[in-house]
């Protein structure tokens, strides 16, 4: 492939966000259904040429070599742009486009009508682009950029609605809480900074992926650099893929049009903390600190996500919830090695959930609430969007045959054959999560869809404004058609795609091996593990357990989920007020441990020390009769003094140090 | 003096003939609003001689050429301030029309004392002798004073009084620092300075052998500190800025900031070269810009008032810069040599797109909504969807966050840093970004997420569109690509290395 059509699949989206904010929305107005169009010519393009590039990997064994292209030099540093284009790019492109081809044209029915119609396309395509150069980019610094831009684009798009406070106040936390983490993965970047001498001395630029690769395989980077090196760059992986504690930002970003959250949830932003983790693998490879810190933060999020899913009420929310735990899934499969299960899952994953959100924003379309208690016996009015719902839902339990089992079984034939202790540790959460993963899912199946219809917005006090109240019925066809063509592969892309027994056109494990085929990836044992049985059919067994205890409580109601409740009242609280997790940060650390102390503190002493000391000063100035008594405050003579107390202390501060 | 000196002075001499020009047209016409139109086209005569100059160094293989007696010199170092200091002037003038217009009275003064000033600032960056360093320090505040009283209210009348004392103050602290300077080396020229001060050291052994000669270091320092607004000499700052007319505001916190950072690199790459001295200024450097940084972003946190906050931000952005005075100890080596002070340039010129477009922004919607408190910013994101835009990105960009050109500023100058092992310098700075994100954003928050108070649109007129369209072009240009800027400050900075 070209490396023109490679730039051809990030600048399409560009062009495409260019095209509508400069030109068709002042031109056309904000609601032209120019917009829509536009995004999906350009996306659906992006995905054509991203399976072109998928196909010519393929062909070349994995890897393309592209140029590096100049940008600016100064000194010895020096930013050199270009593609980088092996196994791993080659998926997350085609897993991107696709995703986002489908959240587009559903888009077309959920957007309609809104005010912010060109907005949201141009968002849309923004976004999209971000998320596109972050997986081509060959540089540290590229990767930083357009990290950055996508969290740019998801406050946009989370903050959509601006104009509702809790969605302004969401899309502020996704961005701070992002931001926050950033921090470690700038730090990474100045600590390649610092060590960048030993990379020159090799003819090597600190910044190029695939040369920071080569120093790996020359062990020009030693293992404590590795170390926080890769501590760094999970540290803003966590942030971007929502993992504990930084988990905090994903529930409230539902305040965003669902669309949005598909596409977020999915495909784009979450799982960018999970590619990066990905990109870096080699690094994370050599540290084995780093590793099982990946490792038992992802099992920790798996469970704890997932626990909070278990009593909300929101069906967006329990989608989320579940989104972080699954994140925290792949997470885990990184920190056990599982390299090609970790991507084989995100490829399942985006499929499904993308589904499953989108399956949301049609229930959300006719009922015009998310809120469950308020649905029930939906089955009726939209067949279509429930069968679609149930096909997402036991993927994403991992029931055989479907999409999920596949790669969440080889994810749990991994950690369960690392056989060191923290491999062990995070078996048995995946495995409690397997467990909640299938009673959530089942408990919002049952409630939305089965049992009587409870009223919908009409009943639901918090019911929000969009959605346009209720009307029951199934969607109109622009809506239901990117569910249906995303169940496909929700049903069969994970045997297909990395299939037990060799299917003639694809070969046997065909995608482990092929992220795998990365020259940069050394110490990983095998591509794949043997398929074991028996522990397939325990971890079936576990989600099947899960869904039939939803069942007795929320289908044919033998246990009360009230009584269940009542039992176990004070962890009911704690998960529903999610730990006290926003509570901790807000009120705490942020209100009360910085603005109230620290900036406070300062505010106070330039108030009052310093105020005060101008009035003591200006008290001598007035006595002393000064020309500037008119001036209402003597605080001149306070900065004069200033001036005069810190000369004398750099003065002072020479002579000491000089001795 | 020869005719080739006064080529050399034709910058600085047809700004201040501009400035008279002003005055006397003010005489015989009527429609006043010709002058800054005649202003800003009269600019581009100095605009040209700077350019030709350019070229007759880039032409001749010469990179200095000395004049007035070496009390000044034409080298790349000065042109690229001088290029800096013109385009901010043709935004200022561009920003302070309608604002003007409201004053009636002395508008032509107006324009021309701002003119008198930048003539002062250019002076600055070419003078390499410290009496012509004085004279066009004075000559850069005193306009600058009557332009902050130039409201004639309270505050703005406090404002001018304020600065022009302390400005006496400062101004005495850097001529007793001269003086001492002189009498310990009998020269004002700051290259004789250099050469004395290391025959001092060859013949008595004792590496720079007198206190009083760092005394009036340190007082040279706080004199210039007083310039930039670095802390502990940044007290002046929030208060002036505050009652001053906002276009002078924004003209204080780039121009006059640009000729300070000019004077002191000059000052003390030249002057004081570190491998003649023992004395490590480098250090001190890096210690004034940890606590502007920290100070100004933390103050600045806690104001309401924008203007106000703008101040506690420059002086944090004094902070930043200061950096990459303190990266200097590696001039040892060649090719890093130059990447402190290029640094410094470097962010001087980003620095003053982005501000300028963040306060021609403030600049426009102040004077509509006659508030300068952030809280009544609330709606312009609807009221003004392309100043809000535009004010978003400038802030972006102040926090050092792409796609502005206040994102390659930082990591440059930060890189610099690193290079010269200010590691911690480096984290301070770092954790300090994103601690401005906190008060930068909340502007941005403030214009999106509130509600306004009228719905009516925000409107302002050409010469406003033409001075926030140029800035902000030029924070955009300069962040998708730095390269040309970058080229332009690495080639000034090399000028002050050899």
């Amino acid at each position: 492939m070209p490396e023109a059509a490679a730039w051809l699949i990030l600048f399409l989206p560009l062009a495409s966000f260019l095209l509508i904010s400069i030109v068709i929305r002042p031109t056309l107005g904000s609601a032209s259904q120019l917009a829509g169009y536009v995004t999906i010519l350009a996306v659906g393009a992006s995905f054509v040429l991203s399976l072109v590039a998928l196909f010519s990997t393929v062909a070349s064994d994995g890897h393309i070599a592209y140029p590096l292209h100049d940008w600016f030099s100064a000194g010895e540093f020096n930013f050199a742009v270009g593609i980088l284009m092996d196994p791993l790019t080659a998926v997350m492109l085609v897993v991107v486009t696709g995703v986002s081809l489908m959240v587009q044209i559903y888009s077309i029915g959920y957007m309609h009508g809104d005010r912010g119609y060109t907005r949201y396309y141009a968002s849309m395509s923004l976004f999209t682009m971000a998320m596109l150069g972050l997986v081509l980019a060959n540089n540290l610094l590229q990767i930083f950029v357009f990290w950055e831009l996508v969290g740019l684009g998801s406050y946009l798009l989370i903050g959509f609605w601006f104009d509702r406070p809790s969605a302004a106040a969401a899309a502020k936390k996704a961005f701070i809480i992002t931001r926050f983490a950033d921090f470690g993965l700038l730090l990474a970047i100045l600590y390649l900074f610092f060590n960048g001498d030993t990379f020159r001395a090799a003819d090597l630029n600190p910044f190029v992926i695939t040369d920071i690769y080569h120093a790996i395989d020359l062990g020009i980077i030693s293992v404590g650099v590795a170390q926080w090196v890769a501590l760094g760059i999970f540290a803003g992986a966590m942030g971007k893929s929502a993992q504990f504690p930084l988990h905090t930002w994903l529930p409230d970003a539902m305040e965003g049009p669902t669309p949005v959250s598909a596409l977020i949830h999915a495909a784009t932003m979450v799982t960018a903390g999970v590619f990066l983790v990905a990109r870096f693998f080699p690094l994370f490879e050599i540290s084995p600190v780093a590793m099982n810190v990946v490792a038992l933060i992802g099992g920790i999020t798996a469970i704890f996500a997932a626990s909070m899913g278990l009593v909300s009420n929101d069906i967006k929310r329990v989608l989320a919830y579940s989104t972080v735990s699954q994140l925290g899934y792949m997470m885990l499969a990184l920190g056990v090695g599982a390299y090609g299960a970790a991507i084989f899952h995100l490829f399942t994953h985006a499929f499904f959930k993308a589904l499953l959100f989108l399956g949301s924003g049609n229930v959300n379309h006719a009922t015009g609430t998310f809120d469950m208690r308020y649905m029930g016996g939906l089955r009726k009015f939209m067949p279509w969007t429930y069968a679609t719902f149930l096909i997402g839902s036991l993927s994403l339990s991992g029931i055989f045959p479907l999409s999920g089992f596949w790669s969440k079984d080889e994810i749990l034939a991994h950690a369960f054959d690392s056989g060191d202790p923290v491999g062990g540790l995070v078996f048995l959460l995946a495995l409690i999560a397997v467990f909640m993963t299938a009673f959530y899912m089942f408990r919002a199946l049952f409630m939305t869809f089965n049992g009587d219809f409870k009223g919908g917005a009409e009943a639901d006090p918090d019911a929000p404004t969009h959605g346009g109240g209720l009307h029951l019925g199934e969607s109109p066809a622009v809506m239901l058609w990117p569910l249906l063509i995303l169940a496909v592969p929700a049903v069969l892309i994970g045997f297909v795609a990395n299939p037990l027994t060799d299917l003639g056109v694809v070969p046997i494990h065909w995608m482990s091996e092929f992220l795998h085929s990365n020259p940069a990836l050394h110490n990983l044992h095998s591509g794949a593990p043997e398929f074991n049985k028996s522990l397939a059919a325990f971890s079936s067994a576990v989600a099947l357990a899960g869904i039939l205890l939803a069942y007795m409580m929320y289908q044919v109601k033998v246990i009360s989920p009230e009584v269940v409740g009542r039992m176990f009242r004070p962890l009911y609280v704690l998960l529903s007020r999610k730990y006290y997790f926003d509570e901790l940060y807000e009120d705490i650390l942020v209100r009360r441990v910085f603005y109230g102390s620290v900036a406070y503190a300062f505010d106070w002493f330039d108030r009052s020390v310093v105020d005060a000391l101008a009035r003591l000063i200006g008290w001598f100035g007035a006595n002393a009769g000064s020309a500037l008594r008119q001036l209402q405050t003597g605080q001149l003579q306070t900065y004069g003094m200033a001036i005069s107390i810190g000369i004398l202390i750099i003065f002072g501060a020479f002579l000491f140090v000089r001795g | 003096m020869s005719i080739h000196d006064l080529y050399l002075l034709s910058p600085e001499i047809s700004l201040a003939a501009l400035g008279a020009l002003l005055i006397l047209v003010d005489l015989v016409v009527k429609r006043k609003g010709i002058l800054p139109a005649l202003a800003v086209l009269g600019l581009i005569v100095p605009l040209a001689f700077s350019i030709s100059l350019w070229s007759d160094l880039a032409g001749d293989n010469t990179t200095h050429l000395p004049g007035l007696f070496n009390a000044m010199v034409v080298d790349h170092f000065s042109l690229f301030l001088k290029f800096v200091l013109l385009a901010a002037v043709v935004v200022v003038i561009l920003a302070s029309t309608e604002y003007v217009k409201k004053i009636q009275r002395f508008q032509a003064e107006y324009f021309a004392l701002i003119l008198f000033s930048a003539t002062g600032m250019m002076l600055l960056a070419s003078t390499t002798e410290l009496i012509t360093i004085y004279i066009s320090l004075e000559l850069t505040a005193l306009p600058i004073a009557a332009l902050a009283a130039f409201r004639r209210d309270s505050r703005s009348t406090e404002a001018g009084l304020k600065f022009l004392i302390l400005s006496a103050i400062s101004s005495a602290v850097l001529l007793y620092g001269m003086v001492i300077v002189y009498g310990f080396t009998g020269t004002t020229s700051l290259a004789a300075i250099a050469n004395q001060i290391s025959q001092m050291t060859l013949t008595s052994g004792t590496p720079f052998g007198s206190n009083a000669l760092l005394f009036g270091i340190v007082l040279i320092i706080a004199g210039f500190g007083f310039k930039i607004a670095s802390v502990p000499f940044q007290m002046w700052a929030p208060d002036v800025y505050e009652g001053s007319p906002t276009p002078i505001t924004a003209f204080l916190s780039v121009a006059s900031k640009t000729a300070g950072f000019a004077v002191i690199l000059r000052v003390f790459y030249v002057a004081f070269p570190l491998d003649t001295l023992s004395l490590d200024w480098g250090a001190l450097f890096a210690v004034l810009s940890a606590l502007s940084m920290t100070l100004g972003n933390l103050v600045a946190i806690r104001q309401t008032n924008i203007k106000r906050m703008m101040g506690y931000s420059t002086v944090a952005h004094a902070g930043y810069i200061l950096m990459g005075l303190a990266a200097v100890s590696a001039r040892a080596s060649g090719g890093e040599a130059a990447l402190g002070p290029s640094g410094v340039l470097f962010y001087l010129g980003g620095f003053a797109a982005t501000n300028l477009a963040a306060f021609t922004v403030i600049i426009a919607v102040s004077n509509r909504i006659k508030s300068h408190e952030i809280d009544d910013y609330a709606g312009v994101g609807r009221r003004a969807p392309l100043l809000a835009a535009v004010l978003t990105l400038s802030m972006l960009s102040l926090i050092g966050l792409p796609p502005g050109v206040g994102f390659w500023a930082k990591i440059y100058l930060f890189g610099a840093a690193v290079n010269t092992g200010l590691g911690w310098l480096v984290v301070i700075g770092v954790v300090n970004s994103v601690v401005s994100a906190y008060y930068y954003l909340r502007v941005v928050k403030a214009m999106y997420l509130s509600e306004p108070q009228s719905d009516v649109k925000i409107s302002f007129g050409f010469p406003m569109r033409l001075a926030v369209g140029v800035s902000f072009a030029a924070t955009l240009f300069f962040g998708l690509y730095p390269t040309p800027l970058l080229n332009l400050a690495r080639t000034a900075a090399g000028a002050l290395i050899s």
